[in-house]
C-alpha cells in the first residue's frame, strides 16, 4: 500500500489503521517473548527477560488506555490524562514532604486545580488552558497558604507545590490538548499528533539509554545522572528526528518540519526527564513511587515525567506552526 | 449485592485512590489465621487503610473496635460500622461490673480476626504513646491468636488532626512478623516489645 492511498481514506479509517498496526505489532512481540520465555534460559538473562516483561505489559496497558482514550472521544480522553495527571502529582507530593500547613493548598490543587484545568481541556477553552495555571493557581496557591499562618520556610513550601502543578497537572493536560485541539485541514487528526509525540519521545528515551550504555561518556553532571552524557543526549534526540521525520506522512508537516518538530519534543522530553532525576536525587530516591518499591506500584512519574516536559514544548511549537493565535 | 458490600467497594476504592493502600507483608503472608493486628494510631482513617490492604477475603472475617457511644449515635454511623465493617462494640465508659475486654474476647472466640490500636487515642508526634495493658490481656487469654504488629505510614500527611478532607498522598501498611507472649513474661516488658515491634516496622526517613 502507497502512501496517496492511505491518504484517501477517510480520518477514522486513518485512525482504525493506526491501532490496528500498533496492536499487530504488539501480539507479534508478546508472542515471541512467550515463545522465548518457553526456554530454558540462564537465571541473568531471566532476570533481563522479565524486565523485559514488565516493560511490555507496560506498554501494553498504555496502548490499551491510549486506544480506549480514543474511542471514549474529549470526554475519556480528558478523564483517562486527568486520571494519570492526579496519580503522578499524588506520587510527586509523597516525595515532598509537605507540613500540617500546606492541607488548604494541597486540597485546592488535588479537588479544584487538577479537575478545572482538565474541565477547560475538555471545553476546548484553548485561550484560558494556557493561562489557568500559571496566572490565576500561581497566584492563588501562597494566598491560600499564607492563610494558613505558617511562615516557616514559606517559599520553599510554596515553590514545591507549584512546581508539581506545573509538571503533573499543567505539563500533562497538554497531551490531550493536543487531541482535542482543531487545525485548519487537519480536524479530527490530534490523534497522529499525540502518537507522534508518545513515539519520538520514546524513541529518544531509549536511544539515549542504549548510546550511553555503549558510549560510557563522561557524564555531564555526576552528582545527579552516572548515565546522561551530552552525546548520548544529542544520539538520543537525533535518533528520534529521523523517526519523526520517517513517520511526517501522519502529521500535518512535511518531512524536513516533522524533523525539526521531532527533536524540539524528543530533546525537551529527555531534558525533562533530566531534571526528574536531580529533583529525585533531592529527595533521596532512585524511583518514584513507593520507598520500599518491592512490592509496591511502579513509579507512575518516571513513565509519564518525560512526557511532562515535551508535551507542552511540542503544543505551544504546533500552535505556532499552525500560526494559531492565542 | 446488597447496600453494605457497595458502600464497602466504594470506600476501599476511595481508599486506593487516595493512598495506594500498599500492603507490605514483611513478617508473615497475608493468610486466614485468627489474628490480632495491632498498629499506630494517628489519624481517624487508619483503620480504613489496614482494612483496605488486607486481601478481600479476609477483610469479613477482621473487625475493627469502635466506641459504642460515638459509632452507634446515629443511624448512619451505626449502619456504617455494623454492616460494612461489622466492628466489635466497645463502652468507653468503664462500669463496675463489665469487663471492657468481654465484647473483644467473645468475637476471639467466634473465631474472628481483631484489628486494635494499643495506644487508644491518636498520637501525632513522632513515636507512638505507651501501649494500653488491653492487648497484654488478650494475649494471655487467646495464646493461639497470633499477634501482628504493623506500622502505619504517611497517614497523618493524608488527613492531620482537626482536617475533615484527605489529601492524596501515598501510604504503607507494613505487617510483621508475629509476636507471641513469652512464658511467665511480665505485663509492661511484653507491652514494650510489642511497641518495639511496631516501630521496627517503620520505614527508615529517607
Amino acid at each position: 500500500m502507497n502512501f496517496n492511498k492511505l491518504r484517501d481514506l477517510s480520518v477514522d479509517e486513518q485512525v482504525a489503521l493506526l491501532f490496528v498496526t500498533l496492536f499487530g505489532l504488539l501480539v507479534l512481540v508478546s508472542v515471541a517473548s512467550l515463545l522465548h520465555s518457553l526456554r530454558d534460559t540462564p537465571s541473568a538473562q531471566g532476570e533481563a527477560a522479565r524486565r523485559f516483561g514488565r516493560d511490555l505489559r507496560a506498554v501494553w496497558i498504555g496502548t490499551l488506555s491510549f486506544w480506549l482514550a480514543w474511542i471514549s472521544g474529549p470526554v475519556g480522553a480528558t478523564l483517562f490524562f486527568g486520571l494519570f495527571s492526579f496519580l503522578a502529582l499524588r506520587e510527586f507530593i509523597t516525595l515532598q514532604h509537605t507540613r500540617r500547613s500546606d492541607h488548604h493548598s494541597l486540597i485546592l490543587a488535588f479537588f479544584f486545580v487538577l479537575p478545572v484545568q482538565y474541565a477547560i481541556v475538555a471545553t476546548r477553552h484553548f485561550d484560558l488552558f494556557a493561562v489557568f495555571i500559571p496566572v490565576y493557581v500561581f497566584f492563588a496557591i501562597p494566598v491560600v497558604s499564607a492563610m494558613a499562618g505558617d511562615p516557616h520556610r514559606f517559599l520553599e513550601r510554596n515553590a514545591k507545590i507549584q512546581w508539581g502543578i506545573v509538571v503533573c497537572v499543567y505539563g500533562l493536560s497538554h497531551a490531550p490538548a493536543l487531541l482535542l485541539l482543531d487545525f485548519k485541514g487537519y480536524t479530527g487528526r490530534g490523534a497522529f499528533l499525540l502518537f507522534f509525540l508518545v513515539i519520538v519521545v520514546a524513541v529518544a528515551q531509549l536511544v539515549q539509554e542504549l548510546a550511553s550504555r555503549w558510549l560510557r561518556r563522561r557524564p555531564l553532571a555526576r552528582h545527579i545522572s552516572r548515565s546522561f552524557s551530552a552525546r548520548a543526549w544529542f544520539i538520543g534526540a537525533f535518533v528520534a528526528a529521523w523517526v519523526g521525520a520517517l513517520l511526517y506522512w501522519v502529521t500535518p508537516f512535511k518531512a524536513g518540519q516533522a524533523l525539526v518538530m521531532a527533536l524540539i519534543a524528543a530533546g525537551s522530553g529527555t531534558l525533562g526527564e533530566f531534571v526528574m532525576k536531580a529533583l529525585k536525587r533531592d529527595a533521596g530516591v532512585h524511583h518514584w513511587g513507593n520507598r520500599v518499591g518491592v512490592t509496591g506500584a511502579v513509579g507512575l512519574l518516571d513513565r509519564v515525567a518525560p512526557l511532562c516536559f515535551a508535551a507542552p514544548v511540542f503544543f505551544h511549537s504546533v500552535r505556532w506552526y499552525f500560526k494559531l493565535s492565542l | 449485592m446488597s447496600a453494605a458490600d457497595v458502600m464497602g467497594l466504594l470506600l476501599s476504592l476511595l481508599a486506593r485512590l487516595i493512598t495506594g493502600t500498599q500492603g507490605h507483608w514483611k513478617g508473615c503472608p497475608p493468610t486466614a489465621e485468627q489474628r490480632i493486628y495491632f498498629a499506630n494510631h494517628q489519624s481517624h482513617f487508619d483503620w480504613v487503610l489496614i482494612w483496605a490492604a488486607l486481601p478481600k477475603d479476609l477483610r469479613s472475617k477482621t473487625r475493627p473496635i469502635a466506641a459504642k457511644d460515638y459509632w452507634t449515635a446515629s443511624p448512619f454511623r451505626h449502619w456504617l460500622t455494623r454492616e460494612v465493617f461489622n466492628a466489635v462494640y466497645v463502652a468507653r465508659q468503664r462500669s463496675e461490673d463489665q469487663d471492657p475486654l468481654e465484647p473483644l474476647a467473645e468475637a476471639l472466640e467466634r473465631g474472628d480476626s481483631l484489628v486494635i490500636f494499643p495506644e487508644g487515642t491518636r498520637s501525632n508526634k513522632g513515636d507512638p504513646m505507651p501501649f494500653k495493658s488491653g492487648l497484654f490481656h488478650l494475649a494471655e487469654q487467646f495464646p493461639q491468636v497470633e499477634l501482628i504488629p504493623a506500622w502505619i505510614d504517611n497517614v497523618q500527611r493524608v488527613m492531620p488532626k482537626g482536617e475533615v478532607v484527605p489529601v492524596p498522598i501515598l501510604c504503607t501498611v507494613t505487617f510483621g512478623a508475629p509476636l507471641h507472649l513469652g512464658a511467665g513474661e511480665d505485663k509492661r516488658a511484653f507491652l514494650d516489645r510489642a511497641r518495639d515491634a511496631v516501630i521496627a516496622l517503620r520505614p527508615r526517613a529517607t
